[in-house]
């Protein structure tokens, strides 16, 4: 039923997509016929598939690092109220910051290669893991924090014991919603300046005049963010599954 | 298990300068069950919390000491009306939990005779979500045996279970409690006639004693002196 609403979905897209080229006229360099999309992207199948390697490379290992730095930054944050103070103004503050503005220093910085891309992925993805992770950290049952101190737990054995499994399920919507920016992150740190990634591409073919190309990258790009995103989504909630169920 | 300490509780409590009691007396006879009564928010819980050194939201005035002279602190187990088990965690490992947050190693032994005491030896290696609510009850109250602590505090942790269960629940705990000075939180008159040694109605102006029906805890239900203590403690309360 889930998957037979995804197919007339597209099928209705498709259509009203087609119906608007043919009922309008429009040129095809302004918006392509979906047939031409399908066939370019068929005939272009290997430069296509070559950058959507790099892409997903810069938005993998960006998704990684940043899980990584928020995961690190919430479990300090919920241990040490000294943390509480003074990081999380900075954290706030450079969350006021809009992040595309960091693009051009970061490929200034970092150059033209994937680094400014995983950098920019890292950036987008971090504060969302982070606050997800410290609010779930920060929001165990106060009964299960009774129940530890009648039983003489010291602070980090209730942190690592109670706190941090307790807060999972926060983790878990903290990193679905880090797979929806990764690859926006990845593709802006590409707009800014690279050499290669479904980014470019898409810069490339628009350069050219060939939009066909253009939307044939825009699609697989569409394509490489839902599956990403139900690949973490399935992960993480298998998992929950597993380990606390019923919750 | 250390031997059981007789409590005394007196002082008063307030939220925001309003006394929630005053001048309260509380006695705990060592090793035996004192069951406390009284109408919603008069300050039982807060009793219970206090008597554990848990943050309560009262400001309190008063003494908690042990008769034998020594803290607390470190010989009470605390059961709260939620059973309080950690949905990651099997069986076993929440019977186990306060040894693995002190750092010890769990007498596994010992946590499966627990388990089987309670009943439950079927099922040690399942998660809370598996177990109905009355098992998930006994896994609370073998996991407060694991900790074999002196003083137990109870709050209120039967009244969730339907007639039967509790019944059963009441005299699990009863004899596996056998030594210890309990107090136990209850709305239940018929729970106070069954099991206490002690009975004691909390209202705003003190706590008062009201005789237990004769006989030795736990009484038989069919008891006809049982149920007339069980109604005129519930007429105790209505007056209160
Ligand atoms: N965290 C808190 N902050 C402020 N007031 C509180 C807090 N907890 C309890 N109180 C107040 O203290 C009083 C006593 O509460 P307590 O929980 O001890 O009552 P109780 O006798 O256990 O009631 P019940 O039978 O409903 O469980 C109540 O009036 C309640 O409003
Ligand atoms: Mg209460």
């Amino acid at each position: 039923m889930r998957y037979l609403g995804g197919i007339l979905a597209t099928v209705i897209a498709l259509g009203l997509w087609q119906a608007i080229v043919s009922l309008t006229g429009v040129r095809r360099f302004i918006l392509p016929p979906p047939a031409l999309v399908a066939e370019t992207w068929f005939d272009n199948r290997a430069l296509i598939f070559e950058h959507t390697l790099v892409t997903a490379t810069e938005i993998g290992l960006g998704l990684l690092v940043g899980a990584v730095l928020g995961i690190a930054t919430a479990l300090t944050l919920a241990a040490s109220d000294f943390a509480r103070l003074t990081v999380r103004p900075i954290l706030v503050f450079t969350q006021a910051l809009p992040v595309f503005a960091l693009a051009p220093i970061l490929t200034l910085w970092l150059g033209f290669g994937m680094g400014s891309k995983i950098a920019m992925a890292v950036l987008i993805i971090y504060f969302p893991i982070t606050s997800a992770f410290f609010d779930g950290l920060m929001r165990t049952p106060p009964g299960y924090l009774d129940l530890a101190q009648t039983m003489g737990a010291s602070k980090w054995r209730t942190l690592w014991r109670i706190r941090v499994p307790a807060a999972l399920p926060s983790l878990g919507s903290g990193l679905r919603l880090a797979a929806v920016y990764a690859p926006i992150g990845a593709v802006i740190g590409e707009w800014v300046g690279s050499s290669s990634g479904l980014g470019y591409l898409m810069l490339l073919a628009n350069g050219r005049a060939k939009t066909d190309l253009m939307f044939a990258a825009l699609l697989t790009l569409g394509v490489l963010s839902i599956v990403l995103y139900l690949t973490v989504n399935w992960l993480t909630l298998a998992y929950l599954k597993r380990h606390s169920p019923g919750v | 298990m250390t031997a059981a300490p007789g409590i005394r509780f007196s002082g008063r409590a307030s939220v925001d300068g309003v006394a929630v009691f005053d001048r309260l007396e509380l006695v705990l006879e060592p090793g035996g069950w004192t069951c406390l009564l009284g109408v919603s928010g008069v300050g039982k819980t807060t009793i219970l919390r206090l008597i554990a050194g848990l943050p309560t939201g009262a400001a309190f005035e008063g003494a908690i000491a042990a008769n034998d002279g020594a803290g607390l602190g470190a010989r009470v187990a605390y059961m709260a009306q939620s059973d309080l088990l950690l949905p990651w965690a099997t069986v076993e490992e929440n019977v186990t939990l306060g040894a693995r947050l002190r750092g010890e190693a769990p007498d596994h032994a010992r946590a499966r005779r627990l388990v089987a005491d309670v009943g439950l030896d079927a099922h040690a290696a399942k998660k809370p979500n598996a177990l109905s609510g009355g098992q998930r009850q006994r896994v609370a109250l073998a996991r407060t045996l694991m900790e074999d602590r002196p003083v137990i505090l109870l709050d209120e942790p039967f009244s969730a279970l339907d007639a039967r269960t509790r019944a059963e629940m009441q005299e699990l705990a009863f004899r596996l409690l056998d030594g210890r000075t309990v107090l136990l939180v209850t709305h239940d008159p018929g729970e106070a006639a069954r099991l206490a040694d002690k009975i004691v109605v909390m209202t705003e102006t003190g706590a008062e004693e009201v005789a237990t029906p004769p006989g030795s805890a736990p009484r038989a239900m069919s008891d006809p002196a049982f149920h007339a203590a069980q109604a005129a403690l519930f007429a105790r309360l209505g007056a209160a």
